[in-house]
């Protein structure tokens, strides 16, 4: 029998590598760029009073964000209030409680299909049920919009994090004449914490950057948020505005917003990897 | 099944390891009966696992249950105290007493029997919790304890797992430090704190290295003076050496139960001696 030559093989392996490579400085490229363009626009904009107070007038300079960076704070951690609490529990029914049943299989199919819904879908859907019923545009149907994104990402989770506990430790808790809810609270949610955290972090990090659900939600503000059932300032929703505005400091204030996002998605990323990094 | 002989047990039959010294003789099969098997059949799904298993646990003593890998061993144990309910698909059929009481029956108190029918098993399980918690957790879960009380209770169930002594300076760390065998002898000293009757283990060596095994069956003989225990091996001079009774299993049925001595010296059924002999397994 003949050998087949070496070389095509070799030449075909180095051509993927290349290829593979060039893919990936591509892909990391444009993510360097977009840090790299919001952080030097955005720190530009940076300054006390850029994070402590009002906007300023069109036209006028100087003023800053302080109502919308409180507005989106409240709103996520609204979100957090509903959504991670109801999310946990549906993820533990899905785990530990019905494994196997048809509700079960619908419940999680509908909670995949709620994770693809276009986040503007969702703040249309709370737009109809809360906004317009109430008469006006409210922070609680902003944190409630972002709760509905926040829910089947935590659930779906919860439900594979606990299902990669070792059924052996779930059966010892069990063989000790452990109740199964506090087997789970207290040795399957111990077991998967740090996946559990990462969860809810990536979730909250998604939310605190949707603008579609806080339009037709809590709209804007100009002003502090005096209490939730009004329209509440937002970091997105004043990108959107200002960035399109043809006034320069608010389109530098736009940006100054972008770069608070941004370092705080960065921020809460970098911790969930920590946290998954740690259980290794 | 294959005709490979187990690796443990190449001699013919004059050969097989003796019993320990302090193996009861035939004569304590007139003990008083523990757990009493009766007509028990388990399916996974619509695949039958035991046929028709019958048979009587003594109390206060070790009884084996040997037989070759997928016998159905480790399946007729977890009837006992009915863990195999956590699986949607798993159903068992016919009648386990517990001290007159049938496990089986609808509205027995599954926590309270699982209090009183404590398990090993193959790999150690110590909760992702402190060497300390992993005991609390099972006492606060049965018994109105804390303080000195349960610091107590915890270092006498330390102590009959002769662990003691190596853990005391240790309670508060993770118990997942600990070494494989020092793990599962806090998994027994857990399982023992809540004050059980029953003990059964599914092959709770297996995993272990010979010297931290040779500690646990040390352990088990010590510890059937307070508990009646079920152990399942794969390991024959392991329940020759350990226990006082034998039940052989095959393909999900009882072919032979008696005391240990009589199965190994004089097994009745042919299937019992091409085993115990190394013919199949």
């Amino acid at each position: 029998m003949r050998r087949r030559p070496a070389w095509p093989r070799k030449a075909v392996d180095a051509a993927v590598k290349v290829a593979s490579a060039l893919a990936a400085a591509l892909g990391l490229g444009f993510l360097a760029w977009i840090l790299f363009v919001v952080l030097r626009h955005g720190a530009a904009a940076l300054n006390w009073t850029f994070l402590t107070s009002l906007p300023s007038a069109p036209g006028g300079s100087g003023g800053g964000l302080g109502n919308a960076i409180l507005g989106t704070a409240l709103m996520t951690l609204l979100a957090c209030v509903f959504g991670v609490p109801i999310g946990l529990l549906a993820g533990v029914y899905l785990a530990e409680y019905s494994r196997g049943t048809r509700f079960a299989t619908t419940v999680r199919f509908l909670a995949n299909v709620m994770m693809g819904i276009p986040s503007i879908i969702i703040g249309l859907f709370v737009y109809a049920v809360m906004v317009l019923p109430s008469g006006h545009f409210s922070g609680w149907a902003g944190g409630v919009a972002l709760a509905l994104l926040v829910l089947p990402v935590v659930a779906r989770t919860t439900e594979d994090m606990l299902a990669m506990v070792p059924n052996a430790l779930r059966e010892s808790a069990l063989a000790l004449g452990s109740p199964h809810w506090r087997a789970t609270l207290r040795i399957l949610f111990r077991a998967s914490r740090a996946g559990l955290l990462t969860g809810v972090l990536l979730a909250v990090a998604r939310v605190s950057g949707e603008t579609a659900p806080l339009l037709f939600t809590a709209l804007n503000s100009p002003y502090w948020p005096r209490s939730l059932s009004g329209p509440t300032a937002n970091l997105t929703v004043t990108i959107f505005n200002y960035a399109m505005s043809p006034y320069p400091a608010w389109q530098q204030a736009a940006w100054g917003a972008s770069f608070i996002i941004v370092v705080g998605v960065l921020a809460l990323t970098v911790v969930s990897r920590t946290l998954t990094r740690e259980r290794k | 099944m294959t005709s490979t002989p187990p690796p443990d047990v190449a001699p013919p039959r004059p050969a097989v390891p003796e019993p320990a010294a302090g193996v009861q003789a035939p004569a304590a099969a007139a003990a008083k009966t523990k757990v009493s098997v009766r007509g028990l059949n388990f399916y996974y799904g619509e695949q039958q696992a035991l046929f028709d298993n019958s048979l009587d646990v003594p109390a206060g003593s070790v009884t084996a249950i040997i037989g070759p890998s997928g016998c159905g061993k480790s399946t007729h144990i977890r009837v006992y105290n009915r863990i195999f309910e956590l699986y949607r698909d798993q159903r068992a059929s016919g009648e386990v007493w517990l001290d007159g009481e049938n496990v089986l029956a609808p509205g027995v108190d599954v926590i309270e029997l699982r209090r009183r029918v404590g398990m090993i098993f193959q790999k150690p399980t110590p909760f992702p919790l402190t060497v300390y918690e992993n005991l609390a957790y099972g006492l606060r879960l049965h018994y109105r304890v804390k303080g000195s009380e349960l610091d107590d209770r915890i270092e006498q169930a330390l102590r009959a797992a002769a662990l003691w002594d190596e853990v005391k300076d240790k309670l508060h760390r993770s118990g997942s430090a600990l070494s494989g065998g020092q793990q599962q002898r806090l998994c027994i000293a857990r399982a023992i704190a809540v004050e059980p009757e029953v003990l059964l283990m599914d092959e709770p060596t297996s995993a272990i290295d010979p010297v931290a095994t040779s500690r646990i069956e040390e352990l088990v003989v010590q510890l059937k003076a307070t508990y009646t225990i079920v152990i399942v091996t794969h390991n024959m001079q392991q329940a020759a050496r350990l226990s006082d009774f034998t039940g052989f299993f095959y393909q999900g049925r009882i072919i032979e139960f008696g005391t240990t001595t009589e199965l190994f010296t004089n097994p009745k059924q042919k299937q019992t001696e091409d085993y115990i002999t190394g013919r199949f397994g």
